[in-house]
């Protein structure tokens, strides 16, 4: 995915050289490819890759493990030599060199797990971060259409929760679990050493415990996969309720929005009920089952003695071992279960990485030089959208636009305006038809050299919890503080000036603590400040008072001589800054021309800008708009041009009857 | 990385420190971060009272359980005694007299000991489990609601990112504990305790030895405590800067990306990934000494006791059994310190997290509900200023003393560039804020008086912010009356002229708006906003820049709706167009708080001079 532009691909336009591929993002998770056939640790073992950097370290800690592993095993070893040895021969030297020697190996055991410890961190954390962001980045470069359709909350418990799960077990979950089996199986070797009788008899007992694993296994990945979903759903509602919080406190619609948020909260809680009472069956029979076999070893084990088969302290020496066992058997319920979560969390990342990003770069790394726009027969309808003609949000939509020239883009609320200029920054994806800068499809562009190109100013300001600056230099890092100062100018954003800290204040998420005014107006600085060869204004100056709005516009026009336009108004002040101006109705385009052009001749246009209207009736209390009441003095009074015009209330909103019954 | 110190963590916290000033710039001068709670400050009383309050219900429960833990423990512990009696007293008869007598009375009291375990235990993991999830439950319910009540100036500050922060990634701290702490520790010191009386019965002389390592246990879980609690504040402090970037660059992701702000975003992110893998790491580094440890000190009584107690049985003072099972609890002794140090950890983690919420929780709400609200009967919707001031900044007034009276039923529109206080006036008029001094009255009841539920019936403010949520267009209406039917819905939508568009979607009222309504544009959503207040039938609504974002047409079948819906109630109005300030009874303009102009549209027009006909003139010049 990395974009290197080559030498004879390197414009000498100076603003270019410095364009490289270190400019785009690059998501290139390291996970394994699919396998054909998906088991249940087939995602975990996708992640492996992770591992890599820091095996050396990960393979260090498992050394440690198994050292202090032997060192555990030892230990009851050497104390049943010295109580068979020494103390039950009255060998008092033997006794001090012995249990010397038990004490060292003590002492050791404990270093060693000093070691794993310390190692752990080393080896994990790390793995954790990557992974981290490798999924942040992937986030990133995903398109708006993955965006809509995934709440946010499972994408973040999928960040944090599942990630650090993933972590757990691999800093001690796969630890313990090969340091337990081993355990398990080694203790067993010595055992049917001792005396092979009592020892197949533990082995035996083994069957009932993986007849255990095997019945749970299944029912705790269900319910492991559906609780942790449900920790999505809840972190979703929850930061719905904190976004949301001053309409809910408006309409006080607190209770409302408990009561939505209890009923997911509750059902975490069913599941994560049904999940302890699978664990307590489980994990007391992983703690039974070990204590019945010792009493069956017992009673066998004393028979034995009784037939001198065995010495008593083999016997002592049988029973210590296998007690050193029942926790590593009881403790496989535990570690199972995390197992089990790790590979569900596994499961949910893996799906992040597979989602490939289906807006990608193009092979062209070159920058517009003139910033001509050409939409041809441009359709578009949202993926979820159905198959008839209605789905369809844009369609056949044609639009030239020469360099420096600007367009403003006027029609009813849901004609398409907005779809339209997302889709130019290529946040969208063209269902059909193409879009051209420069005469190149803007899906041959890289991402970068595109979103460098076109700068968009939405309609609904986002700002971020940054510094002002930082805000304004989103997409210009390196913009110097002349042209911050000159953006400003632009905008009219004056008011920064007067924040605590000036440009270094931070405002708050979203610009709370700003009026909607002074949003756009840094949004619109923003843009202007990228120095596009096309800007696209998605009806940026709504929330502006009408003095600062001549003045914004004063400026912008300024900026709009030498840039390409693409401007999208409700109002006459805002369309007046453009040469041309298109009509967009029902998703197409059916007039363009100029404003007064289409004043004069397109009723349906007059009706949307109306100043006309507004102006003819002065300071009159009642203007003779056309609405409800009198809808029909507008079917009487607007029918002209090319025939297919109708300026009812049903026009307004985008319905174009006579086209559309010439589709029938 | 092997030279990695502590003092080189705190270098890298402070370079992180500089490096976050950078990019997220400055809110106050004193401290660095101008949260509306102090979360460096630790909060250990009210996470014990939190944690105490939350378990108060199970108390009889929990009464119970560790009766019924107790009852476990013992039957675990007596196991390995009577595997020892089993040897010394059942083994010798089999080998002398071949009398299996004894032997099988100590294996039918296994059988029994085994059963009683196994029942006891597998009640208790249900139990203590069921009311782990409980109290998790309810400690949800209780950060949500109290949130919920929190004003919006905290709110403003405190950013959501954080409020989600808080309520997932410290919950989950603390359901670790709760799901699998309570059973581990309670386990666990019971066995300590339990297995130290038998060690002491057993013999004394060995058994005091070995209760000589406890002192040294002592201190050095002090020790732990102290470095981990600081440590782990700083965890959770650092998993929040990384939820807080993430969400900010979900939830704006479209700016995000049209700005290519990927590679920066990347860089923050890194950054504070990087910062929170420190941080944790350094709490690893803690535990990686702390547990070893309390092994070594484990390891060293067990070597002195095998020592000592060989001795002592080649003196003849101790029989082999008794030394072989006094070997045997030391091992039981020491194994669930493991556990108790561990769930030490967990509770530490798990304690910082507590601290946080419970600072929350501890936070009282700016706005408050009197204690006795007084009941609004029918109200009228007539509205009053008293010599109102505010400021968000002390000593720097929005509204110096703003004397305002509105009768019901008039619609007044505010005029006034930005920082005239006209916001503020709305937030006041909804109580999103009281006033420094002075007082908003409705029907002549100080907004104080009265409890928000009520106020909120009948003040509804409309914003520009119109956010949507989860759920069909039907649902975002709805929201203004959770009880409405969709025929009232329907109608709402009708009376503001939502409804074409809406027809127009893809399923009608049942379309999904998609996560924050991205499916709909600003104008659409302004609309919705509006069907919603119109259900929720206020009798005062205030609209804040609300019709911004309307195309003319649809603007101006709000003002058509608007004239009749407002007709009788009382409403204030905030815009730039001034079409719209237009079907105001009566305008006010503001500058710095203060009203300089005051009268209906055709009067202030009429007057010529005023800052009113101006900025009508500059208007109708715009539209030319």
């Amino acid at each position: 995915m990395t974009q290197q532009p080559s030498p004879a691909t390197v414009p000498s336009d100076n603003r270019s050289t410095s364009h490289t591929a270190s400019d785009g993002l690059i998501s290139a998770p390291k996970v394994s490819p699919s396998p054909e056939r998906h088991r249940r640790t087939t995602s975990l073992l996708r992640l492996a890759p992770y591992i890599r950097p820091y095996r050396a370290r990960w393979i260090s800690m498992l050394l440690f493990s198994l050292a202090s592993l032997s060192a555990t095993i030892v230990i009851p070893l050497m104390t049943k030599a010295v109580i068979d040895g020494p103390v039950s021969h009255h060998d008092q030297r033997g006794l001090w060199v012995l249990g010397t020697a038990a004490l060292a190996i003590g002492m050791a055991e404990a270093i060693l797990w000093f070691g794993r410890r310390w190692l752990v961190a080393r080896a994990t954390m790390g793995i954790e971060r990557d992974i981290r962001k490798d999924m942040y980045a992937r986030l990133q470069v995903l398109p708006m259409s993955f965006h809509g359709g995934w709440q946010s909350g499972q994408l973040l418990s999928r960040i944090m929760n599942d990630l650090s799960m993933i972590r757990r077990l691999l800093s001690f979950g796969i630890v313990m679990l090969i340091l337990n089996s081993l355990q398990i199986v080694v203790v067993t070797i010595i055992l049917l050493v001792l005396y092979w009788p009592l020892g197949a008899v533990v082995v035996i007992s083994i069957v009932p415990i993986a007849v255990t694993v095997l019945h749970n296994q299944r029912k705790f990945t269900k319910l492991s996969r559906m609780a942790q979903d449900q920790t999505g759903v809840v972190a979703t509602t929850v930061e719905e309720s904190a976004l949301g919080l001053r309409v809910i406190k408006s309409f006080g619609r607190e209770d409302y929005i408990y009561d939505r948020f209890d009923e997911k909260a509750t059902e975490l809680f069913d599941i994560q009920v049904r999940k302890v009472r699978l664990q307590a069956s489980f994990w007391t029979l992983l703690e039974v089952i070990p204590n019945i076999t010792l009493i069956i070893v017992l009673g066998l084990g004393a028979a034995a003695t009784g037939s001198g088969a065995i010495t008593l302290g083999t016997l002592v020496a049988f029973i210590t071992m296998m007690l050193s066992l029942v926790w590593p058997i009881s403790s496989l319920g535990f570690l199972l279960s995390m197992s089990q979560e790790a590979m569900t969390a596994a499961d949910r990342v893996v799906e992040i990485f597979d989602t490939e990003p289906d807006i990608t770069d193009g092979p062209v790394a070159e920058l517009s030089h003139g910033g001509s726009l050409r939409l041809t027969d441009v359709g578009f309808k949202f993926p979820d959208a159905g198959d008839d003609d209605d789905a369809w949000a844009l369609r056949h939509v044609n639009l030239e636009l020469t360099p420096g020239e600007t367009i403003a883009l006027v029609g009813a609320t849901g004609s398409g305006k907005s779809v339209l200029t997302s889709l130019i920054p290529r946040l969208y994806d063209v269902t059909e038809g193409r879009i051209e800068v420069d005469g190149t499809d803007i899906r041959e562009l890289t991402l970068p050299a595109l979103r460098e190109t076109v700068a968009t100013a939405f309609e609904d300001p986002t700002l971020f919890s940054l510094s002002v600056r930082e805000n304004l230099t989103l997409g210009r890092p390196e913009a110097t503080d002349e042209e911050i100062a000159e953006a400003i100018d632009v905008a009219q954003a004056h008011f920064v000036h007067d924040l605590p800290f000036g440009l270094e204040t931070r405002i708050g998420e979203q610009g709370m603590s700003l009026s909607g005014g002074q949003r756009q107006r840094l949004s619109l600085a923003r843009a202007v400040l990228t120095h596009p060869k096309v800007l696209v204004l998605d009806d940026t100056l709504s929330a502006l008072d009408v003095h600062t709005e001549s003045l914004v516009e004063e400026a912008l026009r300024r900026v709009l001589h030498e840039v390409t336009g693409l401007v999208v108004a409700h109002r006459a002040s805002t369309v007046l800054l453009a040469d041309r101006v298109a009509l967009l109705q029902d998703g197409r385009i059916t007039h363009v021309g100029t404003h007064a052009q289409l004043l004069a001749t397109v009723p349906s246009y007059r009706y949307l800008l109306a100043a006309d209207d507004e102006l003819d009736d002065g300071a009159d209390p009642d203007p003779t708009w056309c609405t409800d009441d009198d809808r029909r003095c507008a079917q009487d009074g607007v029918e002209i041009t090319e025939g297919s015009e109708e300026a009812s209330r049903d026009d307004l909103s985008g319905v174009h009857r006579p086209m559309r019954e010439a589709r029938r | 990385m092997s030279t990695e110190t502590d003092t080189q963590t705190r270098k890298d916290s402070e370079q992180f420190a500089r490096e976050e000033e950078r990019w997220r710039g400055r809110m106050s001068s004193e401290h660095d971060d101008d949260l509306p709670i102090d979360e460096s400050r630790p909060m250990r009383r009210e996470a014990r009272q939190l944690l105490g309050s939350l378990l108060a219900p199970y108390k009889k429960m929990v009464v119970v359980l560790i009766v019924l833990v107790i009852i476990e423990n013992l039957a675990r512990l007596s196991v390995p005694r009577l595997v020892q009696v089993g040897i010394d007293h059942g083994v010798p008869p089999i080998s002398r007299a071949n009398d299996p007598h004894v032997l099988l009375i100590v294996l039918g009291v296994l059988v029994a000991v085994v059963t009683v375990q196994a029942v006891t235990r597998m009640f208790f993991l249900r139990q203590s489990g069921t009311i782990g999830e409980l109290a998790l439950l309810e400690l949800r319910r209780r950060i949500f609601r109290h949130f919920q009540r929190l004003d919006v100036s905290f709110h403003d500050k405190y950013t959501s990112g954080r409020v989600v922060s808080r309520s997932t990634n410290d919950v989950e701290a603390i359901q670790d504990m709760l799901e699998n702490g309570f059973d581990s520790l309670v386990t666990a010191v019971l066995t300590l305790v339990g297995t130290a009386v038998l060690l002491i019965t057993l013999d004394v002389e060995l058994g005091l030895i070995c209760l000589v390592s406890f002192p040294i246990l002592v201190a050095l879980s002090a020790w732990f405590r102290g470095a981990s609690s600081r440590t782990y504040r700083e965890v959770r402090e650092s998993a929040a800067l990384v939820i807080v970037q993430f969400v900010e660059t979900m939830t704006g992701i479209k700016a995000v990306q049209a700005y290519r702000r990927e590679p920066r975003n990347q860089e923050i992110f890194e950054e504070v990934a990087e910062r929170y893998r420190v941080i944790n790491e350094k709490t690893f580094r803690l535990v990686a000494i702390f547990m070893p440890s309390v092994k070594l000190i484990g390891n060293i009584m067990t070597g002195i006791v095998l020592l000592y107690g060989g001795y002592r049985v080649l003196h003849g003072h101790m029989t082999v059994g008794v030394l072989t099972a006094f070997l045997l609890y030391l091992r039981m002794f020491f194994e669930p310190m493991q556990d108790i140090t561990q769930f030490f950890n967990t509770f530490q983690s798990a304690s910082s997290a507590l601290e946080k919420v419970a600072g929350v929780i501890a936070t009282p709400p700016g706005i408050k509900d009197p204690d006795e609200p007084k009941q609004l009967e029918k109200v009228d919707g007539a509205v009053e200023f008293d010599d109102v001031r505010f400021e968000y900044v002390a000593d720097r007034p929005v509204l110096p003393g703003l004397t305002l009276d509105i009768p019901a039923g008039q619609t007044v529109a505010l005029v006034g560039t930005t920082g005239a206080g006209k916001t503020t006036i709305a937030k006041l008029m909804a109580r999103f804020y009281d006033p420094t001094s002075g007082a908003v009255r409705l029907d002549g009841v100080d907004l104080r008086d009265v409890d928000q539920p009520q106020l909120r019936r009948h003040v509804v403010l409309v914003t520009q912010e119109n956010f949507m949520f989860e759920g069909s267009v039907a649902d975002n209406i709805r929201f203004g009356k959770p009880t409405a039917t969709d025929a009232e819905i329907r109608a709402a939508a009708e009376a503001v002229g939502a409804d074409h568009f809406i027809d127009k979607l893809p399923d009608g009222y049942d379309t999904d708006v998609a996560k924050r309504g991205g499916r709909l544009s600003a104008g659409q959503r302004q609309l919705v906003a509006f069907a919603r207040a119109f259900l929720a039938d206020p009798a005062v609504l205030i609209l804040d820049e609300a019709t911004s974002s309307l195309d003319i047409p649809s603007e101006r079948l709000v003002q058509r709706a608007l004239e009749t819906v407002l007709a009788d109630r009382t409403a204030l109005i905030i815009a730039h167009r001034l079409s719209t300030v237009e079907v105001a009874d009566r305008v006010l303009v503001l500058e710095h708080g203060r009203v300089l102009e005051d009268g209906t549209p055709a009067d202030l027009i009429g007057a010529g001079d005023g800052r009113y006909a101006a900025l009508h003139r500059a208007w109708v010049e715009s539209l030319a």
